[in-house]
């Protein structure tokens, strides 16, 4: 980009200053016909941008300016939007213990699952690094249910494994633990939905797996000479060599498990109980923009599960210097 | 290298060498190594053990008559019976389960046909073209990476039913015709920057346009990312519960996992039987394309950081 940029300041093709240049940074001088050629190559690069333009600009960009407008009004569809101002927002944040309790258990899932998950995730990984044989069985294994996780089919399973009978409740009456099945009660059902983001730890992993791969096998013999430990070896070379993985896994893992949906949809039968307990916050806005019409406060909500994920991308983004390491070679 | 026996110091020499540790000894360190292999393998079974359970339970669960849920706790059925598929090929609401499959298939085959072109070209511009603009049009791409999906369905709703398109399936095509899904995007660039840029050079010297150079260069070349884009968009579009549920009204339109919602809102209480069958029906073409294709889906995640 600079390149062409600097290509087109230089045009005369009589002047002296030209010819020095040419001689002193020939790749910065620009032959005859190369202008025409960077704006056939502006005309093609566009082109080829054509179906992504129009998706970029028509399906999200707009649509996000459209329903930040919608956001300030009374919309139900059927009569025009009428502006309201910041009433929405004020009734979401003073008014509506619904959406209070739903941002809550949001937070909970996403800021308590999240760490979880890595750790889980970090943790196989490092077991699978541990030898080469072998460890691709598990490591596909293990991926499995991360492709499914999300789908219907997975939340049905979970809600009847987990149900009063089930295998997990019976399995723990043989213990000795009398729960009454996990999806009935306020108390339990948050942590089942956070042992269902757990159990798709395995694209976390294979992400950790192949950049433990990169770590050099001689970093650790040199700390293991020099009378590190384990736990040592694992906080002065694993993680800081890792980080610039876990960063891109903490982010993706924060900004996915704010958009939990089907799971939550199916396993409450779409009304996001017991007692609220699975009224995530998509699940909120499913149910107030297409259950119950009121397009304008959901557009609220949208906007501000927008700023939430936008902040904490921010913070993670602004932190990254103090904790996460790119190293020279490889990245 | 021979170590003859008349000289013993060649073989301290070389033990020392394997193995600078006096302590240790070269056959007690194998010792502890499998050792160390043994437990490695317990763990990861055990781990196996759990994390597949589920999906063990399900497909056994199938073969389970109605009366035996809740009663038999074991995980092999008592009188295995073939009855759930017979009913849950019968369909629901009206529609057999054939249509279901159908418009499930079409919704997917379409959405990665429509996903690898439109992102193929994008990643191809953002990749190789230099243009003014390039830099912002990337950072906005990126942007929608981490953009809450959410954030847009409200006014894509409200433009598709001005438009008269609910109860179509273009809501839930055309956005995969356009590249919204950025990871597709971002994954395709990653992977053309990679390939060496002697060829497209060449060609371009000899007279190959862009799109020339693109179709019978690029493509050729990245097919490996091409493959992995076409898996995950398939898996993605036949998973997808929120885009069907807000756009498809008729059943006759639902795919699979809307009509899965239905067998679970209807019979979960009184037919449990043929709702666990229907999940494991609708799951089945997953873990198959998994088993054949889990290489390009595990590598694509560990080369490119794609989710699934």
């Amino acid at each position: 980009m600079s390149t062409t940029a600097t290509r087109v300041i230089v045009t005369d093709d009589s002047s002296s200053k030209r010819r020095l240049l040419r001689k002193q940074r020939p790749e910065l001088v620009s032959r005859p016909g190369q202008r025409q050629r960077a704006r056939r190559e502006t005309a093609a690069g566009y082109a080829f941008l054509v179906p992504w333009l129009v998706g970029f600009f028509g399906l999200t960009l707009v649509p996000m300016a459209y329903s930040l407008y919608l956001s300030f009004t009374s919309y139900n569809i059927f009569s025009p939007p009428k502006w309201i101002g910041l009433d929405n927002y004020v009734r979401l944040f003073t008014a509506d213990p619904n959406f209070m309790q739903s941002a809550q258990i949001t937070l909970i899932y996403v800021l308590v699952g999240t760490p979880i998950s890595l750790l889980a995730a970090l943790a196989v990984a490092m077991l699978l690094n541990y030898r080469d044989k072998g460890a691709a069985f598990f490591r596909s294994a293990f991926y499995a249910p991360s492709l499914i996780g999300g789908s219907v089919s997975v939340a049905i399973v979970w809600r009847a494994m987990f149900n009063t009978d089930g295998p997990v409740d019976n399995g723990l009456n043989v213990l000795g633990i009398d729960l009454g099945g996990w999806i009935g009660q306020p108390g339990l059902i948050l942590p089942m939905m956070i042992l269902l983001s757990v159990w798709q730890f395995g694209s976390t992993m294979v992400i950790f797996l192949a950049g433990l791969k990169q770590v050099p096998k001689e970093l650790y013999e040199a700390a293991e000479m020099d009378g590190a430990n384990a736990w040592r070896r694992f906080r002065a070379v694993t993680v800081p060599l890792l980080s610039p993985v876990i960063f891109f896994n903490l982010l993706l893992g924060l900004i996915g498990a704010f958009q939990v949906f089907a799971s939550a949809y199916i396993i409450s039968n779409g009304t996001g109980g017991p007692a609220g307990m699975t009224n995530f916050i998509t699940v909120y806005l499913y149910k107030t923009g297409f259950a119950d019409g009121r397009m304008g406060y959901a557009a609220a909500i949208a906007w501000v599960l927008l700023v939430v994920v936008a902040i904490i991308a921010f913070i993670l983004f602004r932190t990254q210097k103090s904790w996460v390491h790119y190293s020279g070679d490889n990245r | 290298m021979t170590i003859s026996s008349s000289s013993p110091n060649a073989l301290v020499q070389l033990e020392n060498q394997v193995d600078p540790d006096p302590k240790t000894s070269p056959r007690r360190r194998v010792k502890r190594k499998t050792w160390q292999t043994v437990v490695w393998f317990i763990a990861l079974i055990t781990i196996t053990a759990v994390v597949l359970y589920p999906l063990v339970w399900l497909f056994v669960s199938t073969f389970k008559p109605n009366s035996e849920f809740g009663q038999n706790q074991g995980l092999i059925p008592n009188s295995p019976t073939l009855d759930n598929y017979a009913k849950v090929m019968e369909g629901i609401a009206g529609v057999p389960m054939g249509q279901f499959f159908w418009n499930s298939f079409v919704l997917a085959a379409l959405s990665v046909v429509g996903t690898v072109i439109s992102s193929a070209l994008a990643a191809y511009a953002f990749a190789r073209l230099q243009f003014k603009g390039l830099g912002v049009l990337f950072a906005a791409m990126i942007g929608t990476l981490l953009l809450p999906f959410h954030v847009v369905i409200i006014p894509q709703y409200i433009l598709f039913n001005n438009l008269g398109l609910v109860d179509t399936f273009v809501p839930l095509l055309l956005p995969k015709f356009l590249a919204t899904e950025a990871f597709f995007v971002f994954l395709l660039v990653q992977f053309i920057r990679q390939m060496p840029r002697d060829m497209d050079e060449a060609a371009k010297i000899d007279g190959a346009g862009h799109f020339r150079v693109f179709w019978s260069i690029i493509l050729p070349l990245i097919r490996p990312a091409l493959i992995t884009c076409a898996i995950f968009s398939f898996i993605w579009a036949w998973n997808d519960f929120l885009g069907p549920l807000l756009y498809l009204t008729s059943p006759e339109n639902y795919p699979l996992p809307i009509a899965l919602r239905l067998y679970n809102d209807q019979t979960s209480s009184s037919d449990y039987g043929a709702t666990v069958t229907a999940s494991f029906v609708a799951l089945l073409p997953i873990l198959l394309f998994f088993i054949v294709f889990q290489r390009f889906l595990v590598d694509g995640v560990a080369t490119q950081g794609l989710k699934g």
